[in-house]
């Protein structure tokens, strides 16, 4: 016999399942009288510094169907490369915000700044991203998933450098479209499935 | 932020991403293996948020949807207990949000359509944040079961939806709570996505009678367990050089 070791596991987890909204994002679901103040309804307020950007795309299953229940949350740096909370962070910068999809484009929009390089407390940086965690219906754990961008310098970058095989990298990197647009599509299973991170 | 890398996930201690059993999971499941790799500041960093975020009665979803002013149908229930981390330390200042269906086992969505009819004085959503020992607490009704499009015959257990962020976006969970003693949880296929029968359990929330107030309300306790930080002692230096 040994000593009992006293342990907490993690919970599991459940599928947001199909009315995720009304909790969430209770306004997409009709019920905008729910709470005085939304959350995560903009990462940003007015006089954040940095390059405004929007990034659109689809959330893609199988089949190629775009999902139109999904919901993503993202979470970003500054333009710094600063979180809030972080010394010297731009106050003006939330990080956080949660969009779903518009159901007559079938498509996410979220329009933010650009993130700067990230440090990293061991030395190095990771590339300008932002965390993206999609859930729905059918999802049974969050996927968690980064953007990157195709125009920015991303070589150095840990978690890229780890993507095998490499073709799958370009999943990961956000199209320019000019003025400051990104195309980013998310396909959770099949040909040019995205990378998603266990990190 | 303090401490080290987050604890990876157990992915054993998760449900599986595809299950045939919950139809919608086949096609909507990772078919490539997952990427793992320590956390970085971006996941051991996150949304923080405060009570000026929240109205007075976002914790009581009996009565939230009318303002204060009528209750809802259904037993009253108080569903409480704590967030913790893997270390078992409580999470303070913790966003929970929750969402149901109604005591018919319906939901205020406009995707859903079940014959139960909505409640006029209930929206079924609520938050709140988590105390200084990490212990939070709703007022609701106890939410009905209600039957969903998959196999032939399918019908969800009571349960109420809950979603967790901790204090990194690393630790950011959804799960949901079932109720001691409902007969449809072994039978339900989103449960049972889960193979480690121990962590369905820890899903189902006892009845508790020590919150409980006499003619008032019956009280379910469910606590959360969060991803934990590894101690970051022995990291990059001893503490004090
Ligand atoms: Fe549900």
């Amino acid at each position: 016999m040994v000593q009992k070791l006293v342990t907490h596991s993690e919970t599991a987890s459940q599928t947001a399942g199909p009315y995720v909204h009304i909790g969430l994002m209770p306004t997409h679901a009709g019920n905008s009288s729910t709470f005085e103040t939304e959350l995560g309804v903009s990462p940003i307020l007015g006089g954040a510094k940095g390059s405004p950007i929007e990034i659109s795309g689809q959330v893609l299953d199988a089949t190629g169907n775009p999902m139109l229940d999904a919901v993503i949350e993202s979470w970003q740096a500054d333009a710094q490369g600063l979180f809030p909370g972080q010394q010297g962070a731009d106050r003006n910068v939330k990080g956080f915000c949660r969009f779903a999809i518009d159901p007559q484009t079938e498509r996410f929009t979220l329009k933010t700044i650009k993130p700067g390089p990230v440090a990293l407390p061991e030395g190095g940086e990771q590339s300008p991203h932002i965390a993206l965690w999609i859930v729905a219906r059918g999802i049974n754990i969050g996927l968690s998933t980064r953007v990157y961008f195709e125009d920015a310098d991303v070589d150095q970058d840990p978690v890229l450098r780890r993507v095998q095989p490499r073709e799958r990298l370009q999943t990961l990197k956000a199209k320019p479209l000019g003025g400051g647009a990104y195309n980013f599509d998310v396909r959770l299973q099949g040909p040019n499935e995205t990378v998603f991170l266990d990190m | 932020m303090s401490g080290g890398r987050l604890i990876p996930r157990d992915r054993d201690a998760h449900p599986v991403a595809h299950d045939l059993n919950y139809k919608t999971s086949v096609t909507r499941s990772p078919s490539m293996p997952l990427l793992s790799l320590e956390s970085t500041p971006t996941e051991e960093s996150g949304p923080r948020f405060g009570h000026s975020d929240l109205g007075p009665l976002d914790h009581d979803l009996i009565r939230n949807w009318t303002g204060g002013k009528e209750n809802a149908v259904g037993e009253r229930i108080l569903v409480h207990g704590r967030v913790l981390d893997e270390q078992g330390r409580g999470l303070p200042g913790s966003l929970v949000e929750v969402w149901q269906a109604n005591a018919g086992g319906r939901y205020r969505h406009k995707m859903d359509g079940y014959l139960a009819p909505l409640d006029p004085h209930f929206g079924g959503a609520g938050r709140c944040l988590t105390d200084e020992s990490g212990q939070y607490a709703f007022m609701t009704i106890k939410p009905g079961a209600y039957p969903w499009p998959n196999r032939g015959n399918d019908w969800r257990p009571a349960h109420i939806h809950f979603s967790l962020f901790g204090a990194s976006f690393g630790q950011r969970l959804i799960t949901q709570m079932y109720f001691e003693g409902d007969p449809l949880i072994d039978r339900c296929p989103i449960a049972h996505t889960i193979k480690d029968r121990s962590q369905i359990d820890r899903l189902v929330a006892p009845l508790d009678m020590s919150r409980s107030r006499p003619l008032d309300h019956l009280a379910y306790r469910f606590d959360i367990v969060l991803r934990g930080r590894r101690q970051s002692y022995f990291e990059n230096r001893p503490e004090g050089l």
